[in-house]
């Protein structure tokens, strides 16, 4: 036997990020703008999105959610009296589910998504502080809530996950009254790890702050198109040195191939 | 705990190049903003690799410093705490410089004898 060096040099979640490209080309062939929704158990993903996602559709913007879980459909049964398209999507195998929702089990999902009906998509992750920042699933955005029945020290414990966020929604802020909480301590360890970092404080139960979220997620869209249109100027740039980009960043609405961008 | 997701994609990386060969030893290069512990990345390793080509390779790990460099004056500098602002220039964007990688450099193959002999020299 005789023993050879391989060099490799390869990241060994190209696999991952390889079949998200693919999500994100089904995402933008349909327009649609996919949010990766993450937190810790409990923190009020799903409570978030009762809250805000009713009468979204009257005001012009129509959200699907993608719901992860590790066994059982309740948090699509309680989205399910929005009237907006819920699909469930299990990580389960029997035998207990996997931690995250990684690209390859959102691919699964997607055909039994419908994704001509919708201008936005929230995939509400497996709730987990960990493993869902380590796998892209195609996504435009990712956020986060992070509740004040956890602890300020959060982000400095998992920056992995607050860094990967684009916007941290605080909740339960009606309980700060019985709590012993410093909510600005919170956010200026959010900042700390994640200056770039959008806060925003919200209680899902009262709807104090609400509205500001709903704001975020009706311009989402139009910052995603012209964040994909500079990802795709940029790939231009590389093919054709420097010119004038500026048609293409007007919007999402050109009717030409995006290169598969934020993955 | 997301170490054996982790193990999953190292151990398909390294078959993916190793084909049939075995695998005696596999070099990564993870940064220390991936927040990996070793220990429980080797473990899972072992798991994952059983029965497969990976079974009983040594694994050695490059540890990659966090560096960060500031957006407006191109310090770098290295941080041991999950501080992501310039010292000089207080909040605004810093970038990651290195801490992020989570490669496969290399690994080593058993070649057949007779297959090393017949390659020219």
């Amino acid at each position: 036997m005789h023993r050879t060096k391989v060099r490799v040099v390869e990241d060994a979640l190209d696999a991952n990020n390889t079949i998200a490209a693919a999500n994100r080309s089904d995402f933008d062939r349909e327009n649609v703008t996919v949010v990766n929704l993450m937190s810790a158990p409990g923190a009020g993903k799903t409570t978030l999105l009762e809250r805000s996602l009713d009468g979204m559709a009257e005001e012009g913007l129509r959200v699907g959610v993608l719901e992860g879980d590790v066994a059982g459909s309740f948090d699509a049964d309680r989205l399910s009296v929005l009237h907006i398209p819920v699909t469930q999507l299990n990580t389960d195998n029997g035998f207990g589910g996997e931690c995250h929702l990684d690209a390859n089990m959102v691919r699964s999902a997607l055909p039994s998504v419908a994704l001509h009906d919708m201008d936005v998509l929230i995939v509400e992750n497996v709730g987990n502080l960990v493993c869902p920042a380590e796998f892209h699933i195609g996504e435009d955005s990712r956020m986060m809530v992070c509740s004040v029945t956890e602890g300020e020290d959060k982000p400095l414990k998992y920056p992995l996950m607050f860094r990967a966020c684009e916007l941290v929604v605080i909740n339960k802020v009606d309980l700060l009254q019985y709590l012993d909480f410093d909510v600005d301590l919170l956010e200026s360890n959010v900042k700390q790890v994640n200056p770039q970092a959008t806060v925003m404080r919200v209680s899902a139960k009262t709807g104090e702050g609400i509205d500001e979220f709903r704001a975020w997620l009706r311009a989402l869209p139009a910052r995603a198109g012209e964040r994909r249109a500079d990802a795709h100027a940029h790939a231009h740039d590389h093919e054709h040195g420097d010119h004038d980009h500026g048609v293409l960043i007007e919007g999402d609405d050109h009717d030409h191939d995006h290169e598969p961008a934020n993955v | 705990m997301h170490e054996f997701d982790l193990s999953s994609a190292i151990v398909a990386t390294v078959k993916k190049h190793a084909g049939e060969r075995k695998v005696t030893h596999v070099t990564l290069r993870i940064g220390r903003l991936r927040q990996v512990v070793k220990d429980t990345l080797e473990f899972y390793v072992a798991i994952v690799g059983k029965d497969t080509v990976v079974e009983g390779a040594t694994l050695e790990i490059i540890d990659v410093p966090a560096v960060l460099r500031c957006t407006t004056c191109r310090n770098e500098w290295e941080i041991e705490i999950p501080a992501f602002i310039c010292g000089s220039c207080g909040p605004g964007a810093v970038e990651v410089a290195t801490g992020e990688e989570f490669m496969v450099e290399s690994i080593e193959v058993e070649d057949e004898e007779s297959a090393a002999c017949t390659a020219p020299r």
